[in-house]
């Protein structure tokens, strides 16, 4: 493999990082809380408040329902109005983090739900209040269960960013294609794939190690 | 101290409203240790939900320090549940803390500073004995040593009232008896008013000073722990205590046919309970120095409730009858509860 390939995949991996790293951050920073809302404002939650739990509920699954491809070009205006473009990586990013915020929020939503209910009745019983129940309760005993979900998070955004790299937002999905596929390099596609993969397992590998060392159960 | 007043709580079930509390009255004193123990669905761990406002009383007024409860504000209800430190019978400790912050957790939900948070929480661990597991997770403990944090987490906050829900139901008998004289040794030394909730009776003889035994909602049977034991009006309280004292007769007897008059040779069968001092009074040798009569003892034990000592002897009478009346008598006289079984031959 010829050094100019070497550096294109360097470049490409850089765009792939930079596309789930933000993508991840924005994400997060919206479907953190929302996964928060979700379990709060259910039925016996500490915010019991069913219309917006509904309201939540059902903006969640909408997004969730639209294929990724789909979801990319008809956010196209969107996503010009943001950043001025519709190209390239930093455009790329923001139909990942509209598509990872409903994804997120039902993962910390199923991690929250795994608190035993008997330790929020415990922080009630001591005068909690309810922000400190989410701070010092939901968030610090779903820990763990958060990780390994955002885990699968980073994981589906590795693959979803492969796919905004189909229309023009680099990274190695868009190499894998325009070179791989379509200059018939079969040694560029195999190169990806190997990198995709050693990525993956890494994302996996740094994932499990911070859930387990946070794990005191 | 603690005033319930006509407290009703009703659920909305998937089929229809269920009723878990219809009218409970109760009146506990500064620094008792009272006990509510009933079956599982009797409604008891909805009672004491309702005293810290966990459950919210559909009517009823729960009066604590002359406060209700019921009328509150959430922000004076969080202040006023800090004046009652509660237990759990699953512990319900963080699992993502160590010992020492699971009992400085209540004291950290009101900003208390670290140094004052320590000066607070190492006394605490060493009163329930656990000085070397400051650093432990929940998980490295034993079930009795988690409840030991339990109880010093729910002390942290300084409470004038401890509610103990179930709080020994997960224990074995050993850390059962451990855990218990600590919350009387807690009751004690700062003289905290305690609610044990349970459906072990002995938790009841063990510790509690009053007791209230509540079925279907209601409360069947109230008073003294020493009254309701040594004489149970209603048959559930009577299957309680039955449970802790068995009251069957030897096996010779049983299946016997028992005569409650009179049977020439036959041996009168009687059932004396000593309470408190009179435990101490010789009745037994009294009795046979006294009256022509032959005394056999069948069975016998001395217990405890609480503090008072109690003893129960079933004996057997034989003689003339005239000298079994009088000897009869003698007994009545004396300070101790009678129960005449019957003659049996």
């Amino acid at each position: 493999m010829s050094a100019d390939i070497m550096t294109l995949l360097l470049k490409a991996l850089g765009e792939t990082l930079r596309m789930v790293a933000m993508s991840m951050v924005f994400a997060s920073a919206v479907g953190i809380p929302l996964g928060v809302l979700l379990v709060t404002t259910a039925r016996h939650g500490i915010l019991e408040c069913m219309p917006i739990n509904k309201f939540l509920a059902a903006v969640v699954n909408a997004l969730r329902s639209i294929p990724f491809i789909i979801l990319m070009v008809a956010i196209i205006p969107l996503t010009r109005a943001l950043v001025g473009t519709a190209i390239g990586t930093t455009a790329a990013i923001v139909p990942l983090t509209l598509a990872s915020i409903p994804f997120i929020g039902r993962q910390v939503e199923t991690s929250l739900n795994e608190v035993p209910y008997g330790i929020v009745e415990a922080a009630l019983s001591m005068g909690a209040t309810p922000l400190q129940i989410i701070w010092r309760v939901y968030l610090p005993e779903a820990m763990p269960s958060i990780v390994a979900q955002l885990t699968t998070v980073v994981i589906a955004l590795v693959g979803e960013s492969a796919m905004a790299g189909a229309i023009g937002g680099g990274g190695l999905g868009d190499l894998a294609i325009r070179y791989g596929y379509q200059r018939f390099r079969p040694d560029v596609m195999l190169a990806t794939i190997v990198v995709l993969i050693v990525l993956v397992q890494a994302i996996q590998f740094i994932g499990n190690t911070i859930a387990k060392k946070l794990n005191k159960k | 101290m603690i005033e319930l007043r006509n407290i009703e709580k009703t659920f909305d079930g998937a089929d229809g409203a269920v009723t878990a509390l219809r009218g409970i009255n109760l009146t506990i004193g500064t620094g008792e240790i009272y006990g509510i123990i009933g079956l599982s669905g009797a409604g008891k761990s909805t009672l004491i939900r309702c005293v810290n406002m966990l459950e919210r009383p559909t009517r009823g007024e729960v009066i604590i320090d002359g406060e209700d409860m019921t009328k509150l504000s959430a922000s004076e209800l969080r202040r006023a549940r800090k004046n009652i430190g509660m237990i759990f019978q699953h512990f319900n400790l963080l699992s993502s803390a160590n010992v020492y912050d699971n009992v400085a957790f209540p004291l950290r939900l009101d900003n208390v500073g670290e140094s004052e948070i320590r000066e607070r929480v190492m006394p605490l661990l060493s009163l329930v004995g656990l000085d070397d597991k400051a650093h432990h997770y929940p998980s490295q403990l034993s079930g009795g040593q988690k409840q030991r944090v339990g109880i010093a987490r729910a002390l942290a906050s300084n409470p004038k009232v401890l509610l103990s829900d179930e709080a020994t139901s997960a224990l074995d008998p050993q850390t059962t008896k451990a855990i218990l004289s600590l919350i009387l040794d807690i009751n004690k030394k700062l003289g905290i008013t305690v609610i044990v909730i349970t459906h072990e009776m002995q938790v009841i003889k063990d510790i509690c000073d009053k007791v209230a035994v509540i079925s279907g909602g209601v409360i069947a049977e109230e008073g003294s722990v020493l009254d309701v034991f040594t004489s149970p009006r209603q048959p559930i309280t009577k299957e309680f205590i039955s449970v802790i004292m068995p009251n069957e007769l030897p096996i010779e007897f049983r299946g016997k046919e028992i005569s409650s008059d009179p049977v020439a040779g036959a041996k009168l069968l009687v059932r004396l309970m000593f309470i408190g001092d009179s435990a101490d009074e010789p009745v037994i040798a009294a009795l046979i120095r006294n009256y022509p009569i032959d005394v056999s003892i069948l069975s016998g034990n001395i217990d405890h409730i609480k503090d008072t000592p109690y003893g129960r002897l079933l004996i057997g009478m034989t003689g003339e009858q005239s000298a079994i009346d009088e000897a009869m008598a003698f007994l009545q006289s004396k300070d101790i509860r009678i129960e005449v079984i019957g003659y049996v031959s």
